[in-house]
């Protein structure tokens, strides 16, 4: 080896300690500590500026609003509330309107989109071009457009209260909406709930203690009809023991519309009908993947085994499947809860609402758009938070 | 509506970074004479007081209001651009610069006027809430609307007056929140709401317009509030609050001196000293207000008196056929009174 340059660098003392200008750890942390100090710079002068500003404008400032009285009403509340209610409370009911066409939407959503996502892959030409049909179709309109056509269309197609729809006893679908009977408040509702929590821990332990011995002797209990028994036998006993109240809330016919009972308002119908339709489409696209992704080899082996084509489906193929399919849906879910938004649209007191009707008569929009910003936040984070967590239950563990 | 929803959260960004600016009085003002044109929030879209023509052009008492500030500033009632602007948008996209004047059919009310960050200029139209039902409906009284369900535009003062009256008169009213003044529409004549509410003038023009059959649906008598109804400007700059003020006063004035868009040239020679400062053949009213001497002269010409614009759009000879009433001038017993121009 002749090369000088080689020898040189290969000999040459190695410094124990460079210059802190030139150690590139030094310069990494600078280069932070410089970042970080303009975004907060920039933080502390957008919000000092619109302070100033607020200030100067004779703006009010801060959430003491929270306490006041709202003096608005609120269409369909899931909690009692009235207009002499705090603005505090009105968010509240806002927040439990979000959520309730959130959940149920989520649900049926999902329901429907895995029936569409497994329809789409029917040997059945017909179920199949029409879950095509279907899927194609809806997600490609924007969300909005069909929100106003299905409200319209109800609110339209609807009949007046004279000539109300009766779906069964107590229960009929008119322009106001769906009405139905509602059990009357009484003492054995709380302890039903109990024993169904109970029920649901009673099931889960008896679940653990099957899998336990199966482990330990090979020998299957069959869990699922004890489990059904706990989950529903414990509240329906709580029910009967507490004297088996059967009292209803029935509607009843007033001058402007029925009165009494529990009603769903063809607001909620239209926005829960809309993003459900619209929120399958792409549930049912990724229940097609996850399904497709799982390799015809599995299926083989699994009936080599000799497992049912139940077991197989429970045990092989839906294990593989949902690590496909978990992920993507979660975004999904979320898109519900955001785009439940949409609802001020047509008119469904949802979080949004409520937030804008309270913008307007306080004028202090930058909080009210922060406490709309907080909650989907929140929520959002929640449903990610359990689904990620899901995820990483059901994923394969690979070997 | 999320669109919606974006617009007013970039609002109110727009409102932190925007306000810089606009701190020493006549920064409005200057601003617009810089820029060579008034920018007014309308309505999105309410016959007789801010709506697009067939032509696209916007029409209405309250768009001309705006022609005639454009007129007095640039004497030239196109000098101006319209905004429209759903009750829930239009106050942030007043305080945070969007528009220079905000004239669409805006309650003045304290909390408003007091805590909004803008301040009232002056009252255009004196307005009170209403109801309208289905003929078919057969009720001759607000207080008859027993837990009926009522259509309502979200934001406004409505929806407050609407609780009140529901509260005091014990009716256990079930309201329907719109955001948009559209939707509320398709509502209610869908049959989804029993009676709907707004202002009275709002429901002559919702009825003359958006109606399938207009004389299927009264007004009920009551008025449950009082609702005066004009422009706004943001806080600020006193000299841009002074001359919209004015601007409403002068239309006003040229109506109680009998000057109209007809005879305007040739009341320029009238030997009365009031109509000859008005016009701005003597004195030195305009240069006050920092505008053209003649500036009543021109919004007169261009818009017309205030009894011109009221007729032309929203009089008896139009689809709202509303009658002059309270926005009579006091010489008519009505409650229209321009300050004194000297």
């Amino acid at each position: 080896m002749s090369d000088p340059r080689h020898q040189e660098r290969g000999s040459a003392p190695r410094p124990s300690r460079p210059a802190p200008w030139n150690d590139p750890r030094v310069r990494a942390i600078i280069y932070q500590l410089l970042l970080i100090a303009g975004v907060v710079a920039l933080g502390a002068y957008l919000v000092s500026n619109t302070l100033a500003n607020l200030e100067q404008r004779h703006i009010r400032t801060g959430y003491g609003f929270f306490g006041e009285e709202a003096g608005f009403f609120i269409g369909e509340t899931l909690i009692p509330y009235d207009a002499a209610d705090s603005y505090g409370h009105a968010f509240l009911v806002g927040l439990l309107n979000t959520v309730r066409v959130a959940v149920v939407g989520v649900v049926l959503a999902t329901v429907l989109g895995a029936i569409v996502g497994i329809a789409r892959l029917s040997k059945n030409w017909l179920i199949a071009r029409l879950a095509s049909v279907y899927v194609e179709m809806l997600r490609n309109l924007p969300l909005l457009l069909q929100l106003f056509f299905w409200y319209a269309t109800l609110t339209n197609l609807l009949p007046d209260q004279q000539d109300a729809i009766g779906l069964g006893p107590g229960i009929y679908l008119d322009k106001e909406g769906l009405r139905y009977p509602l059990p009357e408040p009484d003492p054995a509702f709380p302890r039903m709930i109990l024993a169904a929590a109970i029920g649901l821990i009673a099931a889960w332990l008896f679940a653990r203690w099957a899998r336990a011995r199966q482990m330990r002797t090979g020998a299957i209990v069959p869990v699922l009809w004890p489990a059904l028994g706990f989950v529903i036998g414990l509240p329906l006993a709580a029910w009967a023991l507490s004297g088996a109240p059967s009292a209803f809330d029935m509607p009843h016919m007033e001058q402007f519309g029925f009165e009494g009972g529990a009603s769903m308002s063809p607001e909620f119908l239209a926005l829960l009908f809309g993003l459900v339709t619209y929120t399958a489409t792409f549930i049912a696209e990724i229940v097609r993947a996850g399904i497709l992704a799982v390799s015809w080899g599995q299926t083989e082996a699994a009936s080599a085994l000799g497992l049912r084509r139940i077991l197989a489906l429970r045990l092989v193929l839906l294990p593989q499947a949902l690590r496909v399919i978990v992920p993507p849906l979660t975004s999904q879910y979320l898109n519900i809860v955001k785009n439940s938004s949409l609802a001020v649209a047509i008119g469904y007191p949802d979080l949004v609402s409520i937030a804008n009707t309270t913008l307007n008569q306080t004028g202090q929009a930058i909080e009210c758009i922060s406490i709309i910003m907080a909650v989907y936040l929140s929520v959002s984070l929640a449903i990610a938070g359990f689904m990620n967590w899901y995820n990483r239950r059901i994923a394969l563990v690979e070997r | 509506m999320r669109q919606r929803f974006v617009m007013g959260a970039v609002a109110a960004v727009l409102g932190v970074f925007g306000l810089t600016g606009s701190a020493s009085a006549g920064a409005t003002l200057n601003a617009i004479k810089q820029k060579g044109f008034v920018q007014c929030g309308v309505n999105t879209a309410l016959a007789g007081f801010s709506a697009p023509d067939s032509q696209g052009n916007w029409t209405g008492l309250d768009v001309d209001i705006c022609r005639a500030i454009a007129v007095a500033l640039f004497n030239d009632a196109n000098a101006v651009k319209f905004t429209p602007l759903n009750a829930q948008q239009r106050f942030t996209a007043l305080t945070s610069g969007e528009v220079d004047v905000l004239s669409r059919n805006t309650t003045w009310t304290l909390t408003r006027d007091a805590s909004l960050g803008m301040m009232f200029t002056g009252v255009t139209y004196y307005d009170g809430q209403g109801f309208m039902v289905p003929k078919s409906l057969k009720i001759k009284s607000a207080k008859e609307l027993k837990g009926a369900t009522v259509c309502v535009q979200t934001g406004t003062t409505t929806e407050l007056n609407l609780a009140d009256f529901s509260r005091a008169n014990k009716l256990n009213i079930k309201p329907v929140v719109f955001e948009q003044l559209e939707e509320s529409k398709v509502a209610f004549f869908g049959g989804r709401c029993k009676a709907y509410t707004t202002d009275a003038s709002g429901l002559a023009s919702i009825r003359s317009k958006d109606a399938p059959k207009p004389d299927d649906y009264v007004i009920l008598p009551e008025l449950i509030s009082k609702e005066p109804l004009g422009p706004s400007v943001r806080r600020g700059d006193e000299e841009w609050f002074t001359l919209v003020k004015w601007v409403v006063f002068g239309l006003l004035e040229a109506e109680d001196l009998g000057i109209t868009s007809q005879n305007v040239d040739q009341m320029k020679s009238s030997t009365d000293p009031s109509v000859q400062r008005v016009l701005g053949v003597t004195g030195d009213m305009g240069q006050k207000l920092g505008v053209d001497n003649a500036w009543v002269y021109n919004m007169v010409k261009h818009v017309g008196n205030y009894a011109e614009i009221f007729e032309r759009n929203v009089g008896q000879k139009t689809p709202l056929r509303l009658a002059r009433g309270l926005n009579a001038s006091w010489k008519n017993g009505g409650l229209m009174y321009g300050m004194p121009i000297r």
